[in-house]
């Protein structure tokens, strides 16, 4: 192995294979190390991808990739303690071409690791990289173990704990800005999923919960369905679970037992538990002397409520990470001001874009209001419009009793909601 | 379903270093009234015994929260060693 590479690339996740194959069909030699027994052994997800990003990179990569299933049912539901109410959105424009996909990233890490290996990047695996190698206050490599290996410039592309991150200098930590998320895989026969999410063949759900599966807590919880599995899972903000005082690991046991749950997963094995934390609002700096930030390490990610996006982001920024090594490549100029391209083409394209559209989401979507009140409010509309018990009333007049003492804050959420989101 | 976290942790696949990944500070936690930790770790890591706080490596699932919520600083968070420590057959 050649002492010096090109680039070095930090962990073999999306971000990173994103960046190893785009470098290496250009032609420059790259080295990817990850610390697991293989790519996709540390990492977690909800369980779906949006499939913009991947596909500008490998068009149609579905045909080859090991996709579960084509999502073509978006569900929100809002839970209160009896009762849910749930909005059920298909569109024919989720089809063709498929909008997003549910995977399971062992297996997809995998495929896209092997997809930058076959364009010529070398990966090695069980490889834990502790340190930068620096000279004269430039980042010029990796130190792993006894080892030290040269590069041209780093790609830290070592998740949302990033400890490259932290050896560059560049982010203090702030608890606020990050969730938990927590999961497990559900083992269910195929047919038996089709059919209790009203699904034809190959096509998929995806279930978003908010209300009382989090106590409350902001955050919320998802089912995804798989090929022959279902991923479910609780995200919730780590510093408001802090406060509530309720145990993380509670609000997994209480939603496998939710009735809403209970029937979707009836039958079902759990087969995997997984956790990890979500960096929902906490941008670091992007690239410095001979080091470049891509994906969730860079707090690549957006939560605008309904989508929930750090996977297409990891890609696109890890594509944008190849075209500015590049031009760097081009110039012989590794410094600071020469990266600083990183950041201007992932301004023009949709990755900082969006995360300046949804800028003001997070703040937003940490309003407790959003998972006690509003959920309890739409469930007792619904309560009171199907339940007969006597004599009933106008909606109208049903939802002024509901509301009596908490308009105005109402109104001024929805306004804080429609330029949040 | 109602599965304890010990059971969820049984399910996983591990490859259990030696060496510690994850250091407390205990000295620390005793001046901590609140304790969060208890109840923050998704995988129930950290236990009180005889009144000091003991983190239980084996079994750490690398989510990184003890790293960001412990709010006195007390955890001195590193992966483990390479090839070490969980591994997802799905994740």
């Amino acid at each position: 192995m050649a002492e010096k590479f090109d680039v070095i690339i930090v962990g073999a996740g999306p971000g990173g294979c994103s960046a190893a194959y785009s470098l290496a069909k250009m032609g420059f030699s790259v080295l990817m190390v990850e610390r697991g027994k293989y790519p996709g052994a540390k990492n977690v997800m909800g369980g779906r991808m949006y499939t913009y990003a991947l596909n500008r990179l490998i068009p149609d990569f579905w045909k080859e990739a090991p996709v579960e299933r084509k999502v073509t049912r978006e569900k929100l539901t809002l839970l209160s303690n009896k009762s849910s109410v749930t909005l059920d959105f298909h569109d024919e424009e989720l089809l063709e071409p498929p909008n997003s996909f549910t995977i399971l990233r062992a297996r997809f890490d995998q495929w896209f690791a092997n997809k930058a290996v076959e364009a010529g990047a070398t990966l090695v695996t069980n490889i834990r990289v502790d340190d930068l190698l620096w000279k004269d206050k430039k980042i010029t490599g990796i130190v792993a173990g006894t080892d030290k290996l040269e590069a041209n410039v780093v790609i830290a592309a070592d998740g949302a704990v990033s400890l490259m991150v932290e050896k560059a200098g560049l982010k203090e930590f702030e608890t606020k800005e990050f969730a938990i998320g927590m999961k497990e895989i559900i083992e269910l026969p195929e047919k038996v999923i089709d059919d209790r999410f009203n699904l034809a063949s190959e096509e998929g759900a995806a279930q978003l919960f908010i209300g009382q599966c989090t106590r409350q807590i902001p955050g919320g919880a998802f089912v995804y369905t798989n090929r022959n599995s279902l991923s479910l899972g609780i995200v919730v903000y780590i510093n408001q679970l802090i406060e509530s005082k309720v145990e993380a690991y509670e609000l997994m046991r209480e939603f496998n037992s939710n009735p809403a749950i209970a029937k979707l997963i009836a039958g079902g094995k759990i087969v995997e538990y997984s956790t990890h934390v979500i960096p929902e609002a906490s941008r670091t700096g992007l690239f410095t002397d001979g080091l470049l930030v891509v994906g969730d390490a860079a707090g690549l990610i957006v939560n605008s409520g309904i989508t929930l996006r750090g996977m297409d982001m990891a890609i696109a920024s890890g594509m944008a990470a190849a075209e500015a090594v590049k031009i760097a490549m081009g110039k012989n100029d590794f410094s600071k001001k020469s990266l600083s391209h990183y950041e201007y083409l992932l301004k023009n394209d949709f990755v900082l874009a969006d995360m300046r559209t949804f800028k003001r989401s997070p703040e937003f979507l940490q309003n407790t209001r959003l998972y006690s009140l509003y959920p309890e409010l739409v469930c007792k509309l619904f309560h009171r419009l199907a339940v007969v018990k006597g004599p009933k009333r106008r909606l109208f007049n049903e939802l002024l009793e509901e509301t009596r003492g908490k308009r105005v804050r109402m109104v001024l959420d929805l306004i804080r909601g429609l330029r949040a989101l | 379903m109602n599965i304890s976290i010990e059971d969820q942790l049984g399910l996983i696949s591990f490859e259990v270093d030696k060496e510690k990944h994850i250091k407390v500070e205990t000295s620390i936690c005793r001046q901590c009234i609140d304790k969060p930790c208890l109840r923050f770790c998704p995988s129930k890591r950290f236990t009180l015994e005889k009144g000091e706080i003991v983190h239980n490596y084996e079994g750490c699932l690398e989510c990184g929260s003890c790293k960001f919520a412990c709010p006195k600083g007390a955890v001195d968070f590193s992966y483990p060693r390479g090839g070490y420590g969980v591994y997802y057959k799905y994740g």
